[in-house]
């Protein structure tokens, strides 16, 4: 073997990802149920945050309450656990204060869509400059299993013991319309296409809205006959979805009713950070 | 088939973080894995691809695979 053959055998050579460097000593085993997707979700956003070349100082993660929210107990960012929906609103504050943090909101379904809706579509309609991730596993976990507005009609739920009669929220269709610049969804089923995903809406100036569609087996699985966290995974999470890319190209019964999943949206729009600093010179006269 | 082409790759699990969902059994493409009780152990080393599914999918940072 040549020495050039060598070389390329030696880069080839896979070194697992060293989650350690970002995550709070001594806080394993984190408190989600076994098979909880979130877990995949946070190692994912770790190796996405890895890649964007960020320190670790120049981030700031909040949360509301829920089980997704309890991701900034593990990592090792600036961090902020706020009040049940209110996390865009602590978020927002965060920015404007300091506005050379990189805000990172991490949410549940209930949490961003139902207890903190009305934050969430006036944070997308400023088009501040946050990265907001909706971690929508179609329940409220942490509190016993309650439907959510993202449970699919007619699923059971411990509020809905003969199947849930509402029709759920489109989180992205939300986003979008409120006026997010960059709104994509995810899932915990595709790991690497997620932190893709989770990279580009961290690169992105303005408010971007990912939905990370992940299973709780504990709940909704136990409440809906699914076997396991990976019978859920591959039902809900890789059935159920399909690649934005590939949606055009496949026949319409196989892309009917089911979630699209890449980035589904972005523009260019003013940042609020920006208009405000702008508003402040002009008053100044600069 | 080199030497180095036969090497057999290390799979670590961190028994005090493994909670045994058994994600990575169902999801690894041959078999290499399988649960043992409720932790996961490595059964056919031999047949192990090193794709890294079971790093990527493993909610629990439980598990890794070396070269």
């Amino acid at each position: 073997m040549s020495a050039g053959a060598a070389t390329a055998k030696k880069q080839k050579i896979s070194v697992p990802f060293d989650y350690s460097k970002y995550l709070r000593a001594g806080k394993l085993p984190h408190i989600w149920c076994p098979g909880c997707g979130h877990g995949i979700v946070l190692k994912s956003l770790l190796r996405a945050i890895d890649k964007s070349g960020l320190e670790k100082d120049q981030i700031c993660m909040v949360s509301g309450i829920g089980c997704s929210s309890r991701t900034p107990g593990y990592v090792d960012f600036n961090t902020l656990h706020t009040l049940h929906g209110r996390a865009v609103s602590y978020a927002t504050g965060v920015k404007l204060a300091k506005p050379e943090l990189k805000v990172i909101v991490v949410t549940g379904d209930g949490d961003a869509l139902a207890i903190g809706g009305n934050h969430f579509i006036h944070t997308c309609r400023r088009n501040i400059d946050m990265t907001i991730l909706v971690y929508s596993n179609a329940i409220y976990g942490m509190t016993g299993g309650q439907f959510s507005p993202t449970t699919p009609q007619g699923s059971m739920s411990t509020t809905s013991r003969y199947g849930n009669i509402e029709p759920s929220f489109d989180c992205c269709e939300l986003a979008k319309a409120s006026g997010a610049s960059f709104v994509a969804r995810g899932t915990a089923y595709h790991t690497q296409e997620l932190e893709r995903i989770l990279l580009r809406s961290i690169q992105h100036k303005g408010t971007s809205v990912v939905e990370i569609i992940d299973s709780c087996p504990v709940y909704y699985g136990r409440q809906n006959k699914f076997k396991s966290a990976s019978q859920m995974m591959e039902m809900i999470e890789k059935d159920g979805t399909v690649s934005v890319k590939q949606a055009d190209r496949l026949p319409p019964e196989k892309v009917e009713g089911k979630l699209l999943r890449g980035i589904l949206h972005e523009a260019e729009r003013p940042e609020y950070c920006e208009e405000y600093q702008r508003l402040i010179d002009k008053v100044h006269g600069k | 088939m080199t030497e180095a082409a036969k090497k057999l790759p290390r799979i670590v699990v961190h028994e005090k973080l493994c909670k045994g969902c058994s994600i990575c059994v169902d999801f690894c493409p041959t078999n290499v894995l399988e649960m043992k009780g409720s932790i996961v152990a490595v059964k056919n080393l031999e047949a192990c691809t090193r794709c890294q599914l079971c790093d990527l999918r493993c909610p629990d940072f439980a598990i890794q695979v070396f070269d």
